[in-house]
C-alpha cells in the first residue's frame, strides 16, 4: 500500500532530479577543445586525446596546495596511462620559467602545457586553485574540482576508475 | 618598581602575543613555522631585552595550533624612576596559546594569554572568526577579546629586597571588539581597514607614578596619580600594499585614534619590501606619529589636587614618535635536513625620536639657577630597538 | 551595548553579501603577486606584534593594527 506521501515524495525527486545537475556544476557537457605548447617542445590539442580519459588539472608554482598535489598526480598517471588515461598539467603563469625550474627539481612524466595567456583557463572558467577537470572517452567533462586537501585524489580516483571501464 | 604599567600591561589585552595574535586566515590554514627572537629596547634610562619563542602546526588539514613564550627583562632607571625611587629590575612572562579551525571558507580561532609580574598579572581571552567571500578577494573579519589583571605594589624593605605591599590589591577588566576588511583591488594591490574600540574598567594607572605640583620658590612636590576608572577608545585604520612590477612591495598605512580620556592621535606608515640577490629580502620603513594630550594630564599642577583626575604619565603627553627602521632577511638551506622547507635569518633595527610639547624633564629642576617648575627644558626620548631572529618552515 | 548591536549589523550585512554572486575581477590564476610573501601584511607575525607591543607601550594609542586576507586564495 502506497504512503500518503508519496506522491509528494515523487513530485519533490522530480524536482531535485531538475536542480541536481544544475548545482553539480556542468557535468556532461562537452569538454573545450584548446591548444598550447608544452614542456616537450611539441603544441598538444586536448582533441588529440579522444578516446581516453583525460585529466586536466591546472596549478601554478606559487600555489602550494598545486605543489603539494603534484606527486599524487604523477602516481595517478603513472597507474592508469595504460589503461587509455592521460593526464594533462595546465600551468596557469604568465612565465613558463619559474615552472620549468620547479618541475627540473620535481619532474612528473605527463605533458605540461603552459597557458600564459590564461585563454584556457578562462576557457574552463577556472574558479580556484588548483583546479582539476576530468573528461571521459567521448570528451564530455563529468567531474569537476577545486582546490586540493590531502584525501580528494580519492574522489579523483573514483571518477578515473568508472570512466576507464567505458 | 615598575613605571611601566602601559608598557606591561598592554600585552596582555590587545593580544601582542607576539605571533598568536587575533589575526585570522580565513580560507587558509596559516603556514607551520618555528621562530626564536632575540629583542632589545634600549632608551630613556630603560633597557628590556629578552626572548620570543613561536611555534605554530597543523593537525590534519583543518586545525592548527600556535604557542608563544615571551618574557621581558627590564632595567630600568627612567625619567620617572629617577624622580622619585631607585633603579629597579624585573621580569614579566608571557605565555600564550591559540587554536584556529579552517572550516570551508572560514577560519574560527581562539586563544589565551597569561603574563605575570612581580606586581601585575594579565589573563587575556580572544575568540576571531574570517571568511572569505566574493571570489576570495575579501576577507571579514570580527574578534573579541577580553581581559582580566589583576595589580599589586611591591615595596623596597630596608634591606633592598622587595615585599608585596599587603595593603594594595586592585583589579581592572577590559573588553575589546575588532573589524576587519581586506579586499583585493587589483592583481597588484590590497587594501585592509580595521576598526577596533576597547573598554576598561577598574585601576587603570601605576600604584608608583605619581604627578607633580608647584610649591613656593619654583620647586615642586610629588603626589599619587589619580585617573578615572573608565576607559573606551576607537581606533580605524587603513592599510594598502602595491607590488611594483620589478618584484618589490610597497605599502602605506595610516591610523586615527581617539578615546574618553581626551587622547587624539593619528599615525602614518611607510614600508618598502625589496628583495636582493636571489636569497636577502631588506625592509625600510618610516613612522609618524603624532599625539594630543589626555584631559588630565599636565606635567606640573598649580597646587595638591587641584582636579578630580591628574596624570603625568608622559605617554598620556602631547608629543610626536618619528620612527625609523631597517630589516634585512637571509634564506639559507640546511643540508640534509629535509623536512625543513625553508629558513631565513633576519635583523632588525628600528630608531625612535620622540618629542614632548608638555612633559618636562623634571630632574633638571632647579630654582637656584632660574629653572623654576615648568621652565625645565621639554624631554626628548631617543629609543633603539634590535631584533634577531631565525624562522624555519616544515 | 551599542558596540554589540552595531557588530551584529556588521555580521548580518556580512552574511547577507555573502549570498551576492559578484563575479571575481582578479581571477584565481591572476593571484601570483598576491601570493607573493613580499605582500603578505605580515611576514613575520613575531616580530610584528613585538613592534606594535613597543609602540603600544610608548604611546598612548592602540588598536586597529591586526589585517587578514590576500595570499594566494588557493583551496
Amino acid at each position: 500500500m502506497m504512503p500518503r506521501f508519496a506522491p509528494f515524495a515523487v513530485r519533490a525527486l522530480a524536482v531535485l532530479a531538475v536542480a541536481l545537475p544544475v548545482l553539480a556544476t556542468s557535468s556532461s557537457a562537452p569538454a573545450p577543445d584548446f591548444s598550447l605548447p608544452s614542456n616537450s617542445g611539441k603544441t598538444i590539442n586536448l582533441s588529440q586525446y579522444k578516446g581516453q580519459v583525460v585529466m586536466i588539472n591546472f596549478w601554478a608554482t606559487w600555489c602550494g596546495p598545486c605543489r603539494q598535489e603534484m606527486p599524487l598526480l604523477e602516481g595517478i598517471y603513472k597507474k592508469y596511462n595504460k589503461m587509455g588515461f592521460t593526464m594533462l598539467g595546465v600551468n596557469v603563469e604568465p612565465d613558463s620559467k619559474p615552472a620549468e625550474a620547479w618541475l627540473k627539481q620535481t619532474p612528473v612524466s605527463f605533458p605540461v602545457l603552459f597557458d600564459k595567456e590564461s585563454k584556457v583557463s578562462t576557457l574552463y572558467k577556472v574558479s580556484g586553485m588548483p583546479s582539476t577537470v576530468i573528461i571521459d572517452r567521448k570528451g564530455n567533462v563529468q567531474f569537476i574540482h577545486r582546490g586540493y586537501k590531502p584525501g580528494d585524489e580519492n574522489e579523483y580516483l573514483n571518477s578515473i576508475r568508472s570512466l576507464v571501464r567505458q | 618598581m615598575p613605571f611601566l604599567k602601559r608598557w606591561l600591561a598592554l600585552a596582555g589585552l590587545v593580544g601582542a602575543a607576539l605571533g598568536v595574535t587575533t589575526q585570522a586566515f580565513a580560507g587558509v590554514l596559516p603556514e607551520d613555522r618555528a621562530d626564536v627572537l632575540y629583542h632589545r629596547y634600549q632608551g630613556g634610562g630603560i633597557t628590556i631585552d629578552g626572548p620570543s619563542v613561536l611555534i605554530r602546526k597543523k593537525f590534519g588539514d583543518k586545525f592548527s595550533v600556535a604557542a608563544n613564550y615571551y618574557q621581558d627583562m627590564v632595567s630600568s632607571a627612567s625619567i620617572d624612576v629617577k624622580l622619585s625611587a631607585s633603579k629597579y629590575e624585573e621580569t614579566r612572562k608571557q605565555k600564550s596559546i591559540s587554536f584556529d579551525y579552517l572550516r570551508g571558507k572560514a577560519t574560527y580561532s581562539a586563544g589565551v594569554i597569561d603574563s605575570k609580574e612581580s606586581d601585575y598579572i594579565a589573563d587575556t581571552a580572544f575568540f576571531s572568526l574570517s571568511q572569505d567571500m566574493f571570489g576570495d578577494l575579501t576577507t571579514v573579519s570580527l574578534s573579541y577579546k577580553r581581559g582580566w589583571n589583576h595589580v599589586f605594589r611591591n615595596v623596597k624593605q630596608a634591606d633592598g629586597t622587595k615585599i608585596r605591599d599587603p595593603t594594595f590589591e586592585d583589579g581592572a577588566d577590559s573588553r575589546g571588539y575588532s573589524v576587519g576588511l581586506s579586499q583585493i583591488l587589483t592583481r597588484n594591490l590590497i587594501l585592509a581597514l580595521n576598526y577596533e574600540v576597547i573598554t576598561d574598567e577598574g585601576f587603570l594607572n601605576s600604584p608608583y607614578r605619581s604627578v607633580r605640583f608647584a610649591t613656593p620658590g619654583g620647586g615642586f612636590s610629588l603626589e599619587r596619580e589619580i585617573y578615572p576608572r573608565t576607559h573606551t577608545s576607537n581606533a580605524v585604520s587603513a592599510r594598502l600594499k602595491y607590488y611594483l612590477p620589478y618584484r618589490a612591495a610597497l605599502e602605506g598605512s595610516y591610523r586615527f585614534y581617539t578615546d574618553t580620556w581626551g587622547v587624539i592621535a593619528n599615525n602614518v606608515e611607510i614600508n618598502y619590501t625589496q628583495p636582493a640577490f636571489k636569497r636577502w629580502i631588506l625592509d625600510g620603513r618610516v613612522r609618524y606619529y603624532k599625539q594630543t594630550h589626555a584631559d588630565f594630564y599636565s606635567d606640573l599642577f598649580p597646587r595638591s589636587q587641584s582636579q578630580n583626575f591628574e596624570a603625568r604619565d608622559k605617554e598620556l603627553a602631547t608629543f610626536d614618535n618619528i620612527a625609523i627602521g631597517v630589516g634585512a632577511s637571509y634564506e639559507f638551506t640546511i643540508p640534509r635536513v629535509r623536512w625543513v622547507q625553508k629558513s631565513t635569518v633576519n635583523a632588525r633595527f628600528d630608531h625612535l625620536m620622540i618629542n614632548y610639547d608638555d612633559f618636562r624633564d623634571a630632574t633638571q629642576n632647579d630654582p637656584a639657577n632660574g629653572i623654576v617648575a615648568g621652565a625645565e627644558p621639554l624631554y626628548k626620548l631617543n629609543a633603539n630597538v634590535f631584533e634577531l631572529f631565525v624562522s624555519i618552515w616544515f | 551595548m551599542r558596540v554589540t548591536r552595531v557588530l551584529f549589523a556588521a555580521v548580518a550585512v556580512v552574511m547577507g553579501l555573502s549570498g551576492c554572486s559578484i563575479q571575481p575581477w582578479v581571477k584565481p590564476y591572476e593571484r601570483e603577486h598576491l601570493a607573493d610573501p613580499i605582500m603578505a601584511f605580515d611576514r613575520n607575525p613575531v616580530s610584528s606584534a613585538y613592534l606594535d607591543h613597543v609602540f603600544e607601550a610608548r604611546e598612548g594609542a592602540r588598536g586597529a593594527s591586526g589585517s587578514a586576507g590576500g595570499g594566494c586564495g588557493c583551496n
